[in-house]
């Protein structure tokens, strides 16, 4: 079952938001999270930035993704610690409902970077210099999932992906099947466990 | 003689089914835990892709995060909220999953209510779609926070794909002094090495001043390794988790009791056992904590002045941001800043330990005039207790507004809020920009702190300010009066 749309590349405007820390409450404020579901987060996407008033809809014209260059960018250039703060998988699903598919930042946190892997969003790890770099060639960016590259006008730099990542990104995998493929193992592991560990197998829930 | 081992290895270890060859192991899941904002999603999406609970037997769940917290509540005051609870409520029964719903006796914040019921347990493995899932690291368990698709994972597997982080000790050596607690050392920790000190790390705290922390304290120091960018926390359990476990309601009975104290007893660190990294910090030399900006890095002893940004550092622009958000200046000290509303609760400090110690500084005065003081006990449980102890009325007769149990004011969903550039001295674990409500300027510090600086208006020294003697003793009411009087001098 695929639970997304692979991305084996990413082409497209990249743009930049480059403060260290931006966390997953700034993406999406829990108050623009208004229904059961991973839709209808888009357009409370940064809301704090993007709107000059809390519950507004009237575009900040010194937000980036309000710049119209940069409107519906497939690509962010992020800072250090991307996506910290709280576990919300509302803040990738929001951004891939904007249309972003890639992340470019220095780091990020980690439940983010599993969220993003998740929903079709490839979180790309560069170095702050390599990020600067791409901002001042003022030119699209391509990244190649499989070839492991970004490249901007003349700025081409490699990045590290693990290799399960990797082919859930390029592939569109769910994970469950992947998992499921371990059911042995699991049932093995769960007999064994239980003479170990009864204490963990509650049996009723009172 | 086998190598020695980091308790971190024992409880992946022994977990680890199948490593997947990719740099991760498929890990075996004992609980899973969800509440109403995140695990609704979950459970609905699960439903959806026609998968079943493995075993809902192991799987928990609770309504904290949009509940209302005013008394005679019903549901929720946040728009659009009900649908989470409704969702949380169908789909939990469907998949006989337990809920610990709004009215019910143990409803709570789930990193307070897991403990207290000894869902979580030493030597489990426990996931929660929360960031602070690794509080309950104090208990000795591998607890750490997912996203909603991973939870779903978990519920249909029983297990997650997860990369092995690396080690961490933080040894907290000596001992504390008088007013200052857990959460100024977490704060002093993640203000020395950065909101992402411990990232790709699963870190053990260790050390004298850590041994010394009742369960309470160890919950809350684990619960701010979130906010240290670490997978998760924990602390060697020792007879003070095992006393605190004893006879409720999960825990294991009888002969499976002395089973699994033998089997917890041999969860520590080998001596010798070598850590990826190590960090030292001096408990004698913390001081009470606060934050100034917009991240909990940014936080210092609260008698310290605000640091100048370093305009060659790449966080220069952040802080200069901050410091303009928080309108606040480099070099200006933070005591004596008036302040609008005081706010004590969430997963970080709102258990019985941490209401007892704001009792006794507030017992006898009352909060600063014009100030909104809030408390929200972490649980119902806390909230019975507190008031068996006659807790309520010492903050009620103090001025404080006294409520239900949830994560209330912590983070702001669209129902509660401060005021707009509000200034809210807060014993939550995030400032971030607008966490409180659009425009509210948030400062974290311990309960003692928040308290104090109720009492005075002001960001205030915990220190400065020693419980009264206990009423009857005729010595309280000039005591009062001499604070009050104090107050004006500062």
């Amino acid at each position: 079952m695929s639970a997304f749309a692979p991305v084996p590349c990413v082409s497209g405007v990249a743009a930049p938001l480059l403060r260290a820390n931006v966390d997953t409450d700034t993406i999406i404020p829990s108050r623009e999270i208004k229904g059961v579901g991973k839709t209808g987060l888009a357009d409370g996407l940064f809301a704090g930035w993007r709107y000059l008033e809390p519950g507004s809809r009237t575009p900040d014209p010194d937000f980036i993704l309000n710049d119209p260059a940069f409107a519906e960018a497939p690509i962010l250039l992020a800072g250090e610690n991307f996506g910290c703060g709280s576990s919300r998988e509302h803040a990738v699903w929001a951004l891939h409902e904007y249309g972003v598919r890639a992340v470019i930042a220095p780091s990020f946190a980690p439940i983010f970077r599993g969220n993003c892997v998740t929903n079709g969003i490839i979180p790309v790890v560069l170095d702050a210099a390599a990020i600067i770099a791409i901002v001042a060639t003022g030119r699209p960016v391509t990244i190649d999932l499989l070839a492991q590259t970004v490249t901007s006008g003349d700025v081409s730099a490699a990045f590290i992906i693990d290799d399960e990542a990797k082919a859930m990104l390029a592939q569109g995998l769910d994970a469950i099947d992947l998992t499921q493929h371990h059911a042995a193992a699991i049932a093995a592991f769960h007999i064994a466990d239980r003479t170990a560990r009864p204490w963990i197998y509650l049996e009723a829930t009172p | 003689m086998t190598n020695p081992h980091t308790l971190f290895a024992k409880l992946w270890d022994a977990h680890v089914i199948a490593s997947l060859g990719t740099g991760e192991d498929l890990v075996a899941i004992d609980r899973v835990f969800l509440h109403e904002r995140t695990g609704s999603v979950a459970l609905r999406s699960l439903a959806a892709s026609g998968r079943c609970v493995a075993d809902p037997r192991r799987v928990f769940a609770v309504t904290d995060h949009i509940v209302d917290t005013l008394p005679g509540r019903t549901g929720t005051r946040v728009p659009g909220g009900a649908a989470f609870l409704e969702a949380t409520r169908e789909e939990t029964r469907k998949a006989g999953i337990r809920l610990f719903d709004v009215e019910d006796p143990d409803q709570g914040i789930v990193h307070v209510i897991s403990p207290e019921l000894a869902i979580v347990l030493p030597g489990a493995t426990l996931v929660c779609p929360d960031s602070h899932s690794c509080s309950q690291g104090a208990l000795g368990a591998l607890a750490w926070g997912i996203g909603s698709t991973e939870a779903e994972h978990a519920m249909a597997t029983g297990t997650l794909r997860v990369s092995r982080p690396g080690t961490m000790r933080v040894t907290f050596s000596g001992q504390l002094g008088p007013g200052v607690t857990a959460k100024d050392m977490a704060l002093a920790l993640i203000a020395t090495h950065g909101a992402s000190g411990g990232k790709g790390h699963a870190i053990e705290f260790a050390g004298e001043a850590v041994a010394a922390l009742d369960l309470e304290g160890r919950l809350t120091l684990c619960n701010m390794a979130a906010e240290f960018g670490a997978m998760t926390a924990f602390v060697a359990p020792d007879q003070i988790v095992f006393d605190y476990l004893k006879g409720r309601r999960y825990a294991p009975r009888g002969p499976a009791w002395n089973a699994a104290l033998a089997a917890w007893r041999l969860l520590t660190t080998d001596p010798g056992a070598v850590f990826d990294r190590e960090i030292v910090m001096d408990a004698n030399t913390i001081a009470p904590m606060m934050s100034w900006g917009v991240s909990p890095q940014d936080s210092v002893p609260i008698d310290a002045p605000i640091p100048a940004p370093i305009p060659t550092s790449p966080d220069a622009t952040s802080s200069a941001r901050a410091l303009d958000y928080m309108a606040l200046a480099p070099g200006q000290r933070l005591l004596g800043t008036p302040i609008d509303a005081a706010f004590i609760g969430s997963c970080t400090n709102s258990r019985l330990a941490d209401l007892r110690r704001v009792a006794a500084i507030v017992r006898g005065r009352h909060v600063a005039s014009g100030i909104t003081a809030i408390i929200i006990p972490g649980s119902s449980a806390v909230r019975r207790a507190a008031e068996t102890e006659g807790l309520d009325r010492i903050f009620i007769d103090a001025g404080f507004d006294w409520r239900m149990s949830g994560c209330s004011l912590c983070f702001y969903a669209g129902g509660d809020g401060f005021a707009p550039g509000a200034r809210v001295i807060s014993s939550t674990n995030r400032n971030f920009e607008g966490r409180q409500g659009p425009g509210v300027r948030t400062h974290i510090a311990s309960p003692e702190t928040v308290a104090a600086s109720a009492l005075a208006g002001a960001i205030a020294d915990p220190r400065e300010w020693p419980p009264l003697p206990a009423p009857g003793d005729g010595k309280a009411d000039d005591r009062v009066h001499e604070s009050a009087a104090g107050m004006g001098t500062r």
